[in-house]
């Protein structure tokens, strides 16, 4: 590892992504993620890669589709209301098994919405926002050092799955700058041994007779049975990464909980200052924060609630989402509260822990 | 004995799915042709669309990829930046190269992106059963223009070939036609300079093919080589519209 800089999380990911070995990117300018495109502009080159600013989100995910077809690292980035455009290649890209990594930094919607950090896009991304059976896993970063990390968290999720990958952040995320320490860049020759993990399905050299071979890119089986069993195998595909990729942190957990909170990203990071001023005060509150979304953490929730929770406490920058995963993990066992800020509004720790003192109140 | 005819290697052994009569045949048959002729048949990865010709992955013998709807020069970009020692072309229809898909098309040619387009042109839509194209001719009859094309209401069929060599990055613009066997041979050198273009690096080539619809226009074969001639030739004109190889200074 490398020595400490300081930067923006949006550039952070940039220059983590090309360490990782993306040597292609493609995107259309939208705010708050611009200086992720302009980081792009300048290193792409740089690193011999490919930088095109695309004519719309739209063809920004379908050259993605192109060069992920070729088995090589390819990645893309947007904010919401981009993402939405995203959709129908995202929907391919599951539907013809290709890795590749998709970064939205999240703003304010619906619509058009505003330019400030929101968690609002989390049923698009954890439920799947484009159509048919598909799910992607979904990363969700909660400092810059942990966005620049889950660039190749997400490269190799997306080879070892051959499956799009999103990691949802927010404006806030992509803005603030924070020290972090990068991964030492791969070489040519990494990368190559990379991309030859492909080679049995992706495009490549054909090989002259009697080796010629017939590769299709493909999200298209017109005869139900065989599309039958393709969406089999990939709701197969789904099984395993909900067994193996599940990804939590458990801050301030212990037995004696009286409330376990739940957030992720950074509602999170706000909920954290909260939590640790009330526990110094003599309380004892846990948090447990999704670091992947999707595949969701229902059994660590389910186990964080031992006889002494009293309620279990979500926090989110929407009107309310994760909160229905949360509701599945809980199942019942004791009342799930809500505190939500909406339209890019962030809520500060001293309202957090109004909240949760009200509601510690409330047991009294 | 001499073989003087055989099914181009570049062509897989399936059947083509399309209906009799149809032209997709012909120009499968004719790209097919021109990558045995340029050996480039090891090289090549294509890019099929939406439309009547979406099996045209399962059709051609070199990797292809298979787009979502319009999006094949976008797909197709991203397939020449990963493999830049590859050839890459597209293969599309009126509705997903003029209508869904003319912000991708317009803005690969306008990069110069180094793909070969091959674009049909048969005035309507076919595998979703007869619709109107943005190539449909004015006052022709669809299954959604049931009064005919209204120019007023809908406006001008458009002309691809026209709005390409607007652009200035293109390096090899065409529009030829499959309604005569003279016409296909000519159809041939087209695809020949496009591909030997594109493998020597020179930049954007599209092919322009004006086709027939016997199915959905109702009528026979014949007929519709008639029909198109008569009233597709007025609006679609044959002929170069850019060779760059040609003007000086390249």
């Amino acid at each position: 590892m490398g020595e400490k800089v300081l930067m923006k999380g949006n550039e952070a990911v940039a220059e983590a992504a090309i360490r990782a070995g993306c040597r292609l990117y493609f995107a259309y300018p939208i705010t708050p993620q611009s200086e992720l495109i302009e980081y792009m502009s300048r290193m792409m080159p740089k690193a011999k890669g490919t930088f095109i600013q695309a004519e719309s989100e739209i063809a920004a995910i379908n050259m993605v589709y192109g060069a992920a077809g070729c088995g090589k690292r390819a990645m893309t980035s947007s904010s919401s209301p981009g993402i939405s455009l995203k959709q129908e290649g995202i929907s391919y890209l599951a539907g013809a098994n290709l890795p590749a990594v998709i970064v939205n930094v999240q703003r304010g919607g619906p619509g058009l919405g505003d330019i400030q950090p929101a968690q609002g896009d989390y049923f698009q991304a954890v439920k799947g926002g484009g159509h048919g059976d598909y799910k992607m896993i979904v990363i969700a970063p909660s400092t810059v050092q942990e966005f620049a990390d889950s660039a190749s968290d997400a490269f190799d999720l997306a080879d070892k799955y051959r499956h799009p990958i999103m990691i949802l952040s927010d404006g806030l995320l992509g803005q603030m700058m924070e020290p972090v320490e990068f991964q030492p860049m791969k070489t040519t020759e990494e990368i190559e041994e990379l991309n030859k993990q492909h080679f049995d399905w992706c495009i490549h050299p054909n090989q002259p007779e009697p080796n010629h071979h017939h590769h299709e890119i493909n999200s298209l089986e017109i005869d139900p049975i065989i599309l039958e069993q393709h969406v089999i195998k990939l709701g197969q595909k789904y099984d395993v990464i909900t067994e193996k990729e599940q990804k939590w942190e458990e801050y301030s957990l212990n037995n004696d909980n009286e409330i376990l909170c739940v957030a992720f990203g950074t509602a999170s990071r706000l909920v954290k200052s909260a939590v640790d001023q009330l526990n110094t005060e003599g309380f004892n509150i846990g948090l447990i924060r999704p670091i992947r979304v999707w595949p969701y953490p229902y059994d660590a929730i389910k186990k964080a609630i031992t006889d002494n929770v009293k309620k279990v406490a979500v926090f989110e920058l929407n009107l309310g989402q994760m909160i229905e995963d949360v509701r599945l993990a809980v199942n019942g066992k004791v009342p799930v509260k809500f505190m939500g800020k909406v339209g890019g509004i962030l809520f500060t720790p001293e309202e957090i822990k109004a909240q949760l003192e009200e509601w510690l109140q409330e047991e009294k | 004995m001499k073989v003087i005819a055989q099914r181009p290697k570049s062509l897989t052994d399936l059947a083509f799915t399309y209906c009799p009569g149809c032209t997709h045949g012909i120009s499968h048959r004719l790209i097919a042709e021109a990558m045995d002729e340029l050996d480039m048949r090891d090289q090549t990865m294509g890019v099929a669309p939406v439309g009547c010709s979406v099996f045209a992955y399962k059709f051609f013998n070199c990797d292809m990829a298979e787009a979502a709807h319009g999006r094949a020069p976008a797909v197709a970009t991203g397939m020449k930046r990963a493999r830049p020692d590859m050839h890459v072309f597209t293969y599309q229809g009126d509705g997903d190269l003029a209508a869904i898909g003319t912000s991708e098309i317009i803005h690969a040619a306008n990069r110069g992106e180094n793909i070969s387009v091959f674009f049909i042109n048969n005035a309507i839509y076919g595998m979703t059963g007869g619709q109107m194209a943005p190539t449909t001719l004015p006052n022709m009859k669809t299954s959604t223009s049931p009064y005919g094309r209204d120019v007023a209401d809908i406006g001008y069929p458009i002309q691809v070939c026209e709005l390409i060599s607007s652009l200035r990055a293109p390096y090899y613009v065409e529009r030829v036609s499959l309604l005569s066997p003279q016409d296909i041979i000519k159809a041939k050198k087209a695809v020949l300079k496009a591909m030997k273009f594109n493998k020597e690096g020179r930049g954007f080539t599209l092919v322009e093919f004006v086709s027939t619809c016997p199915t959905n226009w109702g009528m026979t074969p014949l007929d519709a080589m008639k029909w198109a001639k008569e009233n597709m030739y007025p609006f679609f004109k044959l002929g170069n519209f850019r060779d760059k190889s040609l003007e000086g200074g390249e």
